[in-house]
């Protein structure tokens, strides 16, 4: 797979614009069209695992954010000195570093988001949008098309668990970055009106039923069908 | 492209080495303030259990180190209660105790830090008594700091911290909104034996008028058990200190 991107480079002049039409597609691709979660469902655990609330959702896209476009561009850089037969533990080796430095910065400089996130902030080495990139793109194709591409995977990914914490957040917390939204629309109505919260939103369930939903407003408004 | 053997293990090393020194670099760089950011934490949680969430999220860091100076002072007591001042000819001190490395050890051996909310300057004016807790909950570890005021059986109030629990599920025991759920609440019954207080399965219910129960974590029952577990035991730890404060001191005059 990879000699065949790598030819596919050479083609590409090299007087490209830094915004060009191609290079745009990276970016916007993963969006919607190939979106890492809901067409290609990859990254699936994580997007259970921390969209419980918002703020610890956000960490994580940032951080998967920048683990993606670093390993992206590193893997990149080497993709003509890495033996093909050790590329794999290669790949991880560069990424579990990226990790370990995304939670150490955590650590020193938010050290609530730190203890909150720790876990799943390891877990990104684990996430199969980051190796895929990187086996798929980065290894036959220079650095800053690389970079792009990684952005724009972990755009797709960041806006989905986002859209996925807003609505699990809501619904199972009543409150949006913490701040209690249903006891503020609650107040207004004066003391009789209450809002319920739903605790199934809270429990890994609400992910699958939220996601789940997500992938069919999706499908029936782009017509994909899967193969 | 086939590489030989020789160049695949230079470039494993090579990768190794650098991505080896890019780490330990890091972490020398930030331990530091990794560190401060760890006390800092310890102190605000043991401010916690005394205070509202809302007044120290609101205080700076140096306000915060400032305010623990004047207003916590700190003991080690053994499982009999006894005042300890060095072990092996080491001087201890409640900060530095790794509780988590005592809880390691069996009970009668484990030193046991107790943190003393008093009045501005005056170290014998206590407010309340600060204790810290450790356990373990569904995945990994999980503790607290317990105050109770100097009746020695009313919780004046307790925070929790976690390792590992689920968010939105375990993790809810860090929220001021559970943790609230303890206050005012008893730890002795009316015939003076020592019963802690147990979080009850399923949650919504109002314990209000019982004062050993407080409401559940749905979803969470195995963090629930372990924080139960975990204040019964320390509870129990902790009781010969408990004994000597309450038959010890004559009633503090202020409460």
């Amino acid at each position: 797979m990879s000699t065949e991107t790598a030819e596919k480079e050479a083609a590409v002049k090299d007087t490209e614009a830094l915004f060009s039409k191609r290079r745009k597609k990276l970016i916007t691709d993963p969006l919607v069209d190939d979106n890492p979660i809901t067409i290609q469902v990859l990254g699936i655990c994580s997007a259970l695992a921390v969209t419980t609330q918002m703020q610890p959702t956000l960490v994580m896209a940032l951080s998967v954010i920048f683990v993606m476009v670093m390993a992206n561009l590193s893997i990149s850089l080497l993709r003509n000195k890495i033996p093909t037969r050790v590329r794999i533990i290669v790949q991880l080796a560069v990424v579990a570093s990226l990790v370990t430095l995304v939670n150490e910065v955590l650590k020193a400089f938010a050290y609530d988001m730190y203890k909150e996130l720790s876990v799943f902030v390891g877990l990104i080495i684990t996430n199969c949008i980051v190796m895929g990139r990187l086996e798929a793109y980065a290894l036959g194709n220079k650095p800053y098309d690389s970079i792009l591409d990684g952005f724009g995977s972990a755009l797709g990914y960041s806006w989905i668990i986002l859209t996925v914490a807003f609505f699990r957040e809501l619904w199972g917390s009543g409150s949006l970055f913490g701040i209690p939204i249903f006891d503020g629309i609650s107040s207004l109505f004066g003391e009789d009106f209450q809002l319920a919260t739903n605790g199934l939103m809270v429990s890994p369930v609400g992910a699958f039923i939220i996601l789940g939903l997500l992938i069919w407003v999706q499908r029936t408004k782009t017509g994909y069908v899967e193969h | 492209m086939q590489q030989s053997n020789a160049y695949i293990i230079t470039f494993s090393v090579i990768l190794t080495v650098v991505l080896g020194l890019l780490l330990s670099g890091t972490s020398e760089v930030l331990k530091p303030i990794q560190k401060k950011a760890e006390e800092l934490d310890t102190k605000k949680q043991i401010l916690g259990a005394v205070m509202p969430a809302e007044e120290i999220s609101a205080m700076k860091a140096e306000e915060i180190n400032e305010f623990y100076q004047n207003r916590i002072s700190s003991k080690v007591v053994n499982i009999e209660g006894e005042e300890i001042e060095e072990q092996d000819g080491v001087q201890v001190t409640a900060e530095t105790i790794d509780v988590a490395k005592n809880y390691k050890k069996a009970p009668e051996e484990r030193l046991y830090p107790v943190f003393i909310f008093h009045e501005e300057g005056e170290e014998d004016a206590a407010n309340a008594f600060i204790f810290p807790v450790y356990g373990s909950g569904l995945w990994d570890n999980i503790w607290g700091y317990l105050a109770l005021q100097t009746d020695m059986a009313t919780i004046e109030g307790i925070t929790f911290s976690h390792a590992g629990e689920t968010p939105g599920l375990g993790a809810r025991i860090t929220s001021s909104e559970v943790q609230q759920r303890y206050k005012e609440k008893s730890i002795y019954n009316e015939n003076g034996e020592l019963v802690s207080v147990v979080m009850q399965k399923g949650e919504g219910k109002d314990y209000s008028g019982e004062p050993h129960k407080v409401d559940g974590l749905s979803g969470a029952t195995i963090t629930a058990d372990g924080v139960n577990k975990m204040l019964k035991n320390y509870l129990e730890h902790y009781k010969g200190y408990m004994e000597k404060k309450k038959e010890g001191s004559p009633k503090m005059a202020f409460n």
